[in-house]
């Protein structure tokens, strides 16, 4: 196999809130994504997918650990170049559109930033174009690029987040719940895009997103994550055809099914960390079949496994 | 539900906006209904105009909006005496101080919007119960700790002085339903209240929001483009297109005897974990864009089963049931018999087994 794209070894980021207080989102995490693959990071809302991603593209300085991206240690202090290949190399499109799109600037200024910033484009017209086939590829129109951000309806806005990253062809785009507010028909479609971009260009996924069911379809590999801990990560085949982990178990059962008969009756596993006599801090990785790996203690593996 | 009181109705709801580019027609004659301690839920794709008619009815359209007609009546019992107000006609003002966040709460769909980023999540949600309900600060505290925890945020304690920006994406639309719940309103508008969180906390919230409903006989309108919510939680389904309800009906209507070719698009693509197809079926096309109204119906240009009419005169809602209707020229007597798409009647016939029904 190749180089890894992005490495992240043991990453720890905590948030002091008060003498007492410490939010510890993300306790040790370890993961790589290869060039040109799409990696699902599921998890509980509040479970640090955001955070991972938030760190990775350095909007947060990593209590601990270490991150390689493209060969350079992104970690600490940035220098220069280190800087542009983050900026230029590495998108991120945000979980809430209206927090994360200026409210004072055009559709076309917000998503042409990063190419006006890096100069990669040599006049109005190439820079007109390419905004406009863009916003026409993520199912909006060129005649959207003059409306502001609160014009748009929340899964339009969420287009546009899109269309801000793509546009910069980056090697890794880190999509944190990016089609959660869209239908499932403009789902399809923006994923399908996703899908087509990265024939074309070979860029890679850090796909953050809660709906199983579409991590399934896009991911080759999850990671499921539980109170800042991976539990359990794998192929998408090994993570769904075998789940180890009572915690991946639980979230697998509680998918919900699109027919009322069922939906209006069913109850899913549940999963009560407090009471369920598991540790994380305790538990190690261990190895299951091919590179399918659990977050377990030796009893813990052994029971599960049996 | 013995008493089968209309608590909120919308008549022919017309609204545009004025861009740069020019005049967007955005909601194109809505009707709806909802009735008392009933669930209704609006889907549809994005930008057919599902908040734009939930904003109109709280008062909180966008400056660049233009109501051209219509009416949002709202009915509700004071000092024993029903009364009705069309809500379109209260100013902004009367709006917010006895309606809005009172009688009707609305959760919208980007919780940042509706959350000020420089006070204390505690602080934001005792403030409507201080102003409003008139309570003490220390039962307002209490209310906010056990509504907090009821939404399943842990450590409420805790959390209770974080800022938004300190919460993930999921505790802060968690937060915006319980401001909502603060409030005891008669009616509920949720847009898209879940779709930030995963499956165990979604059905937590949708339990409940139904919970609080039983009790206090809580009308609930969902927006929201997931399916399994709605199959979860809707009495009623309105499928909306462009600007208008094309298809309304309960909700084994919609699910197992769809007749708008939109609503079998719909259903066609929800991905189903059974699929293994390499690529998932969206509806073709794009939605029209409403700065250029299309001349017949909205949805012809991307129908396979468009018929000639189509391209001239928009379809009136046909009716199939006493609660079902769908706007298409298919359903006129006169029209060829059309069937929906084998495989998703075979999807459906499946669901249904499944299902007992
Ligand atoms: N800037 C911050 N300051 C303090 N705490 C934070 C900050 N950012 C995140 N947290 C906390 O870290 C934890 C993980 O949050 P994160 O946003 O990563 O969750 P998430 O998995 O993305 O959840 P969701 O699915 O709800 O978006 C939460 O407890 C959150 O309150
Ligand atoms: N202030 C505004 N100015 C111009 N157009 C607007 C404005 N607000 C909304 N629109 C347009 O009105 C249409 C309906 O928007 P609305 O927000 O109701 O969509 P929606 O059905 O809620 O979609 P979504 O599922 O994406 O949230 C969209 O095409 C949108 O672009
Ligand atoms: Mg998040
Ligand atoms: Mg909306």
């Amino acid at each position: 196999m190749s180089e890894p794209l992005l490495k992240v070894e043991n990453l720890v980021q905590h948030f002091p809130i008060s003498r007492s207080f410490t939010v510890k989102a993300v306790n040790g995490v370890s993961f790589e994504i290869y060039p040109g693959e799409t990696y699902g990071l599921v998890g509980e809302s509040g479970s640090g997918k955001t955070t991972i991603g938030r760190s990775i593209i350095r909007l947060y300085n990593p209590t601990g650990g270490k991150i390689t991206f493209d060969g350079a240690d992104i970690t600490g202090k940035l220098d220069n170049s280190t800087r542009t290949l983050l900026r230029t190399e590495m998108q991120m499109i945000f979980q809430d559109p209206m927090a994360s799109l200026n409210p004072r600037k055009k559709v076309a200024d917000i998503i042409g930033e990063g190419l006006d910033i890096h100069h990669r484009v040599t006049g109005k017209k190439e820079r007109d174009e390419l905004i406009g086939n863009l916003l026409k590829k993520v199912g909006l129109s060129p005649e959207h690029a003059e409306r502001y951000p609160h014009q748009f309806s929340g899964g339009q806005r969420q287009r546009v987040g899109i269309a801000r990253a793509l546009i910069m062809n980056p090697k890794l785009i880190i999509a944190d719940e990016c089609i959660s507010a869209l239908d499932v028909s403009i789902q399809a479609q923006v994923v399908n895009l996703m899908k087509d971009i990265q024939d074309e260009t070979g860029c890679a996924y850090l796909f953050i997103a809660h709906d199983l069911s579409m991590v399934k379809y896009i991911s080759d590999r999850i990671g499921v994550l539980h109170l800042g801990y991976m539990v359990e990560s794998g192929t998408k085949e090994e993570i769904f055809s075998n789940p180890i982990h009572p915690y991946t178990k639980s979230l697998l059962s509680a998918i919900p099914h699109p027919n009322p008969g069922i939906e209006k009756n069913r109850t899913s596993i549940t999963y009560d960390y407090a009471s369920s006599g598991i540790d994380y801090a305790k538990g190690t990785e261990h190895a299951a079949e091919g590179t399918h790996k659990v977050l377990a203690t030796d009893e813990e593996f052994a029971a599960w496994t049996r | 539900m013995q008493q089968n009181a209309t608590i909120l109705q919308i008549k022919n709801l017309d609204i545009s906006f004025r861009t740069n580019a020019g005049s967007v027609h955005a909601i194109r004659g809505v009707n709806l209904d909802l009735q008392k301690g009933e669930t209704v839920a609006i889907v549809g794709e994005s930008g057919s105009g599902k908040s734009v008619t939930m904003k109109a009815a709280v008062g909180l359209l966008d400056s660049n909006a233009t109501v051209n007609s219509g009416e949002i009546l709202y009915t509700y019992t004071e000092n024993d005496v029903e009364k009705t107000v069309d809500l379109l006609k209260l100013t902004k003002k009367e709006l917010r101080t006895s309606y809005n966040g009172q009688r009707l709460a609305m959760v919208f769909q980007d919780p940042m919007t509706s959350l000020d980023p420089t006070m204390t999540i505690g602080k934001q949600i005792m403030e409507g119960m201080i102003l409003h309900q008139h309570k003490s600060k220390e039962a307002a505290r209490a209310r906010a700790l056990e509504l907090l925890q009821l939404v399943g945020i842990t450590d409420a304690e805790k959390r209770f002085n974080n800022y938004p920006h300190q919460l993930s994406g999921g505790m802060r639309q968690r937060v915006v339903i319980a401001i909502a719940l603060s409030a005891d309103p008669d009616i509920l508008i949720c847009d898209e209240p879940t779709t930030a969180l995963d499956v165990t906390i979604q059905a937590k919230i949708l339990e409940l929001i139904k919970d609080i409903q039983k009790k206090m006989n809580l009308s609930v309108i969902y927006i929201t483009h997931d399916l399994g919510v709605v199959a979860k939680v809707a009495d009623y389904v309105n499928v909306m297109y462009a600007g208008r309800i094309i298809e309304v009906g309960n909700v084994e209507e919609i699910f197992y005897e769809p007749c708008h070719p939109y609503t079998w698009g719909l259903l066609s693509a929800m991905p189903d974990l059974d699929t293994d197809d390499d690529r998932l079926y969206s509806i073709p096309g794009s939605p029209p864009n409403l700065l250029h109204e299309p001349a017949g119906d909205a949805f012809a240009a991307r129908n396979r089963y468009a018929l000639k009419i189509d391209e001239k005169m928009a379809p009136p809602l046909f009716k199939i049931s006493e609660t079902h209707y769908a706007a298409t020229w298919l359903l006129h007597p006169d029209a060829p018999k059309v069937e929906m798409p084998a495989e998703l009647k075979a999807r459906l016939m499946r669901a249904r087994k499944e299902a007992g029904k």
